[in-house]
């Protein structure tokens, strides 16, 4: 199940700059899971110690927000759109 | 901000406060203000000391303390560098009748300029990622002003990129504050922050912790306090990493670094995470009764830290606003669970 992922500018150092990148997976988990393994770093930023999605970081599968889904056991399908956006946009 | 100092019976839990009090608590009668524009109103906040959470964590002869900027009229200490930014424009013939302020910015600087731009009659723009708080862009809706909605996966950096293209196609229509580069931003902090908070702890400062947005905090309070007294030490709190959930805080590492932020002048710099700041904020709230952003409990992580360093001071920090402008933000989810008996872990690190 190859997904696109929408990486926002705080994690583009892991993917060389690329705003856009590819992973496989049947879940939002294994998602994440995968992009860990290509892009070393992204699963300690997008999840906590216990395995949750961190509070200040919102997915969106096809524009809905996971934690209105299945969290991070959302399922997902082969061309599906996820989006990684920072709860916050720093800045004052 | 109008305020008189009374004396009220503390619960036993504060006990120990009496051995404070010895150390000539400050009280300071100011009259009841008059103004004719809230212009008037911005600054002489008051300094909270932070007694209820800090028992028994830090040495006893070290006090924290927290300039409460949420009493400002537009709700942030960002209303200081706001009314000086437009203030120094209008003299300088930059800003004048005809003119659109308009500026980048993630909330608090925006409402600031959107209700000095009310007040004074200016028409405003704000550019603006759209993944701010809903309750910050129906404020600064609230004013009168105009949102350029930028891309949220770009941040802050986004932002600026958009204001500067705005600006680009029709140059003469706007004046920018440019809180990122205008020196009028420290100097608002040099002017007043810094004055207030020697007054208010007459003389005793010995540490300034303040959160970094643009740096105009910590730069124009951190020249004034160590104009008065060099051995202050000016401490910076920033985000511990790129990705962090600290809304108004850059982690200039990885940020366009502002213009009027100069790291030399600092004495230290301490990196605090997104969730132990969220805690923090939960902790405030249910201990001092006192509900901040997450700014504010980034900057009480850090001030406890130092506190925690040393035998002997007074530590002063910026609760830069009051958190009500957050409740529908990220910052609360799993609130619920969170107990009190977390803040040991919080504050044992």
């Amino acid at each position: 199940m190859a997904v696109r992922v929408r990486v926002p500018t705080p994690l583009r150092r892991f993917t060389a700059g690329v705003d856009e990148v590819s992973a496989d997976g049947t879940s939002i988990n294994a998602v994440i899971e995968d992009l860990e393994r290509r892009h070393p770093g992204m699963r300690e930023r997008l999840l906590d110690e216990k395995g949750d999605i961190r509070r200040f970081v919102n997915i969106y599968l096809n524009g809905d927000d996971i934690r209105f889904l299945d969290a991070i056991n959302s399922k997902v399908k082969d061309g599906d759109d996820i989006s990684i956006v920072p709860a916050i946009a720093g800045g004052r | 901000m109008a305020t008189t100092s009374q004396s009220f019976p503390r619960l036993p839990a504060d006990a120990d406060a009496g051995a404070r009090n010895s150390t000539a608590p400050v009280r300071e009668i100011v009259p009841v203000a008059r103004a004719l524009s809230v212009l008037d109103l911005v600054g002489n906040t008051p300094l909270f000391e932070i007694t209820r959470l800090t028992a028994g964590l830090i040495p006893a002869g070290v006090r924290i303390f927290a300039k409460l900027e949420g009493f400002n009229p537009g709700g942030s200490v960002k209303d200081r560098p706001a009314r000086k930014m437009i203030e120094v424009g209008a003299a300088e013939g930059k800003l004048k009748p005809g003119k659109v302020i308009v500026d980048s910015t993630s909330g608090n600087t925006g409402i600031a300029l959107a209700m000095l731009g009310a007040a004074l009659g200016y028409p405003v723009e704000l550019v603006m990622p759209s993944n701010v708080s809903r309750e910050r862009k129906k404020i600064v809706g609230a004013y009168g002003a105009r949102i350029h909605y930028s891309d949220p996966m770009e941040g802050s950096d986004g932002a600026i990129i958009m204001c500067r293209r705005l600006i680009e196609q029709n140059p003469a229509r706007y004046f920018k504050p440019d809180q990122y580069n205008n020196e009028a931003n420290a100097l608002a902090h040099f002017e007043t922050t810094g004055p207030e908070i020697w007054r208010q702890t007459r003389g005793q400062v010995t540490h300034f912790v303040a959160a970094i947005g643009t740096g105009g905090t910590v730069m124009g309070t951190g020249r004034f306090l160590k104009s008065k007294n060099s051995a202050v030490r000016v401490i910076a709190v920033e985000p511990d990493d790129a990705m962090h959930g600290l809304e108004g805080l850059k982690h200039m590492a990885s940020s366009i670094v502002p213009g009027i932020y100069h790291e030399k002048e600092l004495d230290d710099k301490i990196p605090v995470g997104t969730e132990e700041a969220y805690e923090m904020v939960y902790a405030l709230g249910q201990t001092e009764g006192i509900l901040v952003g997450q700014s504010s409990g980034a900057a009480m992580i850090a001030a406890l830290k130092v506190a925690k360093s040393i035998r002997e001071g007074t530590v002063v920090t910026v609760f830069g606003d009051f958190g009500d402008k957050y409740l529908s933000t990220n910052l609360w989810i799993g609130w619920q669970q969170w107990r009190r008996e977390r803040l040991q872990q919080v504050t044992a690190r």
